[in-house]
């Protein structure tokens, strides 16, 4: 016999999906009306992947803040806990390592964030070349990296971000190529005028990285090595070069985690979730704040965590008091994502036979055949591994133009276990 | 738009649809088929793929063990991205009871020239270390197999087009008429006769026939090479298949070359959505029943890691045969539909069937079972 | 509580911080592959964050465990595709 899936039931006024920045903030906000709250991460601690590892030890004040009133608030924070699936309305389950968890809830907050945008060249796969923020994140979980040379590549604010924190921890970095043109990058940098605050990042940032090249118009065209990464080879207008390096820290960017709300039944046309001036969704009860409703940067998602963490709990004047601030934000992220939108000459990076999934290793020539994504799914598997597409799906929509696909459960793999219902019902527990 | 007729228009482009465009090509016919969505993406990309000897009824056997012969001749050519695979079936017995059902199906399978061997709870369990302890033993079919169905579609188009068939993709058919078809778009292509093969749908194009969708539900794991050998199903499976009013699930649990372990299987009538349509939508109550049964067979399957669930409709028949051959009050109208749970395994006796039908062959095994026309005349015996 | 946990990546001894992720412990064991891909390639972690399945390795017995977000217990036994 198996054992029926280990439930203990959750209660919440108000859950909150994901542990960054927009999630806590959505959270506090919650709990301003006495509801009782909960945040669900897969990490071990909050603070989703900007302030990952903050709340042992907090090094920015806004993270401090945040994870202190989250910690204050009480705010019940879930960690380890995958969300997969919605057997009814009002009801998610978790996997944990030991089993999946029943949440009950009446409103729910997602707070998915984003992830990398990864775009396929030859030797991407190679051990030791990572995502810029993957790089980040292996490092903060205690991947060493003193002493290593580390090429900075791809596009976005999170490259320099990435560099100097590898730089603190005792890395060498080579150099930093963004794809971006050089004017672009001083367009942005001029924009910055509409937030004072991100000039002295900016300003901080340009010093921790005096030294290191950082090169506009630049982008990798290979990465080669004998069973692990040894160099990279870098293009910028008709030259290029080799760069000896151990670790390539490659991200183009970033592209929201849309899965779950998708599969909640969001609207989530252009691959963003569609949500109100309250950041509700398109269903009933379902809110959406942060990057998983367009990438906006920090600030945006703080703003936007707030106004759903007051609209769940119908704080409404409070909430309207955040549109001007948000307004405001939105204007640097419309300049954010002008800056780094990603130039045609990236589709050029693969090769025939460069792998673009991952999970069940499909070329891009094995692609290119294909008409649209179904048709590639059944004839190639591409994109019917177990990462779903998460990894090759913005890159197969910039290469090919092909928007995947609704998702199915699970939304995320789980043991079989995690997909068995109780057998028996706990007492006055009604289904 | 062309003028040119064809011999045949087969509507739909799964492995049915295919594996007849192959043979009519073969046999010298100008085909065209017309599909809407992807190659073999409808029930032939939800199913599990399974060719398998049935025995449940004198017709079924002759098709199925037909068709099997027809796999097994065709095998050296499949590229490699069809996963043909003759791994055998393990028809698993839980008790003395299905025990006997299994002896009995031995018998039936021997008398026919089927290879099918007697396990004992030893033998099983040597067999199939992953299956639970206490079960009491098994019928071996060695000679069953696995096959990639949508890959298997392609290829038989690919192959039907290397003979001159043409494809018209994109475009559903909305009207299927005595000279021809004619497509969403208003394009007409002109046809001596057409064939109906798109499974479930079937009666959208062809109303008043008996096909209804029988929804099933399937689930597919991470790799785990060796996890089974076999394809392994309850005897109690034709229980499921064989019941008409409630939703039922059965243990059936198949090896992909891959080592990916594909889980099944389970069957409905409906539910419907809100326009009425048939909803593909996941239902966990569903699945978590067949999930659950599986385990109850194959207690690991508890601890292997799922990766997609997804469900697929069935063409079923009330008689539980397929439709091959005229349609009765239309003029040049084939059906070759209806197939249920075993289009992938028939799919080639189909498309034998149907093209001796249309050239006066002499078919390899009676085609009177799986004619339209028999519902029709036990309708007007009634 | 303990502060450090010991685990056996292929074999040998590795310890490691409380808290610390199975991912990092293959790491500090020096070994640079994690898995091999379906057509043999070497593969390690890409995304840090859980969804690129490029980490996982088998811990006790049981393969596909994504180790970038599993924490080390004392005694795992943890093997990764060389």
């Amino acid at each position: 016999m198996c054992e029926p899936m280990n439930n203990p039931r959750h209660n919440y006024d108000v859950l909150v999906i994901g542990g960054g920045p927009a999630g806590l903030a959505a959270a506090v906000c919650a709990t301003q009306a006495r509801a009782r709250v909960a945040i669900v991460d897969d990490n071990f601690g909050p603070g989703g992947q900007i302030w990952r590892g903050e709340h042992r030890q907090a090094k920015s004040p806004e993270a401090a803040e945040w994870l202190n009133r989250a910690r204050v608030k009480q705010v019940e924070f879930i960690g380890g806990a995958r969300v997969y699936d919605q057997p009814e309305k009002g009801l998610l389950l978790a996997e944990m390592f030991d089993g999946a968890l029943e949440l009950r809830y009446r409103k729910l907050i997602l707070a998915t964030g984003a992830r990398e945008l990864f775009l396929p060249f030859p030797g991407w796969t190679l051990p030791n070349v990572t995502g810029a923020g993957g790089l980040q994140a292996l490092v903060k979980s205690g991947l060493p990296i003193e002493g290593k040379r580390v090429v900075v590549a791809g596009s976005g604010p999170l490259l320099l971000a990435v560099a100097a924190y590898l730089l603190k921890r005792g890395a060498e970095v080579a150099l930093i190529a963004e794809q971006a043109p050089l004017k672009s990058l001083l367009s942005f940098g001029l924009g910055l005028w509409r937030a004072p605050g991100k000039i002295i990042q900016a300003i901080s940032l340009k010093r921790e990285l005096a030294g290191v090249p950082h090169i506009a118009g630049c982008w990798p065209v290979a990465a080669n090595g004998e069973e692990r990464l040894q160099r990279v080879k870098l293009r910028r207008g008709r030259k290029t070069w080799d760069v000896i390096c151990d670790y390539l820290a490659c991200g183009f960017h970033l592209a929201p985690n849309v899965e779950l709300a998708i599969f909640l039944g969001c609207e989530a046309p252009d691959g963003v979730v569609l949500v109100d001036e309250f950041q509700r969704t398109t269903v009933p009860d379902v809110y959406c704040a942060g990057e998983a409703t367009g990438i906006g940067g920090l600030e945006l998602s703080l703003v936007e965590g707030q106004i759903a963490g007051l609209a769940a709990t119908d704080q409404w004047e409070k909430a309207r008091a955040l549109f001007a601030k948000r307004r405001k934000l939105q204007l640097f992220a419309d300049l954010l994502n002008r800056t780094f939108a990603l130039r045609d000459e990236l589709k050029t990076m693969p090769q025939p036979d460069t792998i673009v999934c991952r999970c069940e290793d499909v070329s891009f020539a094995q692609l290119e055949k294909q008409p649209a994504w179904r048709a590639a799914k059944l004839h190639t598997r591409c994109g019917m591994g177990p990462c779903q597409g998460r990894i090759c799906g913005a890159a197969i929509e910039f290469l090919l133009g092909w928007r995947p696909e609704s998702a199915r459960p699970p939304v995320f793999p789980v043991k079989v276990r995690s997909l068995i219902q109780d057998i028996t019902p706990t007492a006055g527990e009604g289904k | 738009m062309s003028s040119r007729v064809f011999d045949l228009a087969i509507v739909g482009g799964g492995v049915v649809g295919a594996a007849c465009a192959l043979e009519a090509a073969r046999a010298g016919l100008s085909v065209v088929v017309i599909e809407s969505g992807v190659i073999g993406g409808g029930a032939t990309a939800a199913g599990m793929g399974h060719i398998v000897v049935m025995d449940d009824s004198d017709a079924q056997f002759a098709l199925t063990h037909y068709s099997q012969q027809l796999w097994r001749e065709i095998a050296p050519e499949l590229p490699g991205d069809v996963e043909y695979e003759e791994c055998g079936t393990i028809w698993v017995a839980a008790g003395e009871e299905e025990m006997i059902e299994a002896r009995r199906k031995a018998g039936f399978y021997q008398a026919r020239g089927v290879a099918a061997e007697i396990l004992d709870a030893g033998a099983l369990a040597e067999a199939e270390p992953n299956l639970r302890r206490g079960l009491a033993g098994g019928l071996l079919v060695p000679g069953d197999g696995v096959v990639y169905p949508p890959c298997a579609a392609r290829y038989f188009l690919e192959r039907a087009q290397s003979l001159g068939a043409q494809l018209r993709l994109g475009r559903p058919a909305v009207l299927l008429g005595d000279d021809g078809v004619t497509l969403s778009d208003g394009a007409f292509i002109s046809a001596g006769v057409t064939v109906n093969a798109t499974g479930a749908w079937a009666p959208l194009l062809t109303p008043g026939i008996d096909v209804l969708a029988r929804k099933g539900h399937l689930l597919i794991t991470d790799r785990y090479p060796g996890f089974a050998q076999r394809q392994l199903v309850e005897l109690g499976y034709l229980k499921s298949a064989h019941s008409i009013g409630s939703d039922s699930v059965a243990f059936n649990v198949q090896p992909r070359k891959t080592g990916q372990v594909l889980i099944g299987s389970s069957r409905q009538y409906g539910p419907k959505g809100p326009k009425g349509e048939d909803d593909p939508k996941v239902e966990a109550a569903i699945l978590s029943r067949m999930l659950a049964r599986a385990c109850e067979y194959m207690p690991g399957v508890s601890r292997l890691s799922a990766i997609r669930a997804w469900t697929g409709f069935r063409a079923a028949t009330p008689d539980k045969l397929p439709l091959i051959g005229p349609c009765p009050g239309h003029e040049r109208l084939y059906l070759a539909t209806g197939h249920e749970g075993l289009g992938i395994t028939t799919s080639m006796g189909t498309a034998k069937l149907l093209v001796d039908q249309l050239l006066n062959r002499r078919p390899a095994i009676p085609t009177a079972p799986y004619l339209p026309s028999r519902a029709y005349q036990e309708a007007a015996h009634a | 509580m303990p502060e450090t946990i010991t685990l056996l990546i292929n074999g040998r001894s590795v310890t490691v911080p409380e808290g610390s992720v199975v991912s990092t412990a293959v790491a500090l064991s020096g070994a640079t592959v994690f898995r091999r891909s379906v057509t043999g390639e070497r593969r390690a972690p890409l995304c840090g964050m859980g969804i690129c399945f490029e980490c996982r390795v088998t811990i006790n017995g049981w393969p596909h465990a994504r180790s970038c977000q599993i924490l080390c217990r004392d005694g795992m036994d943890v093997r990764t595709d060389e």
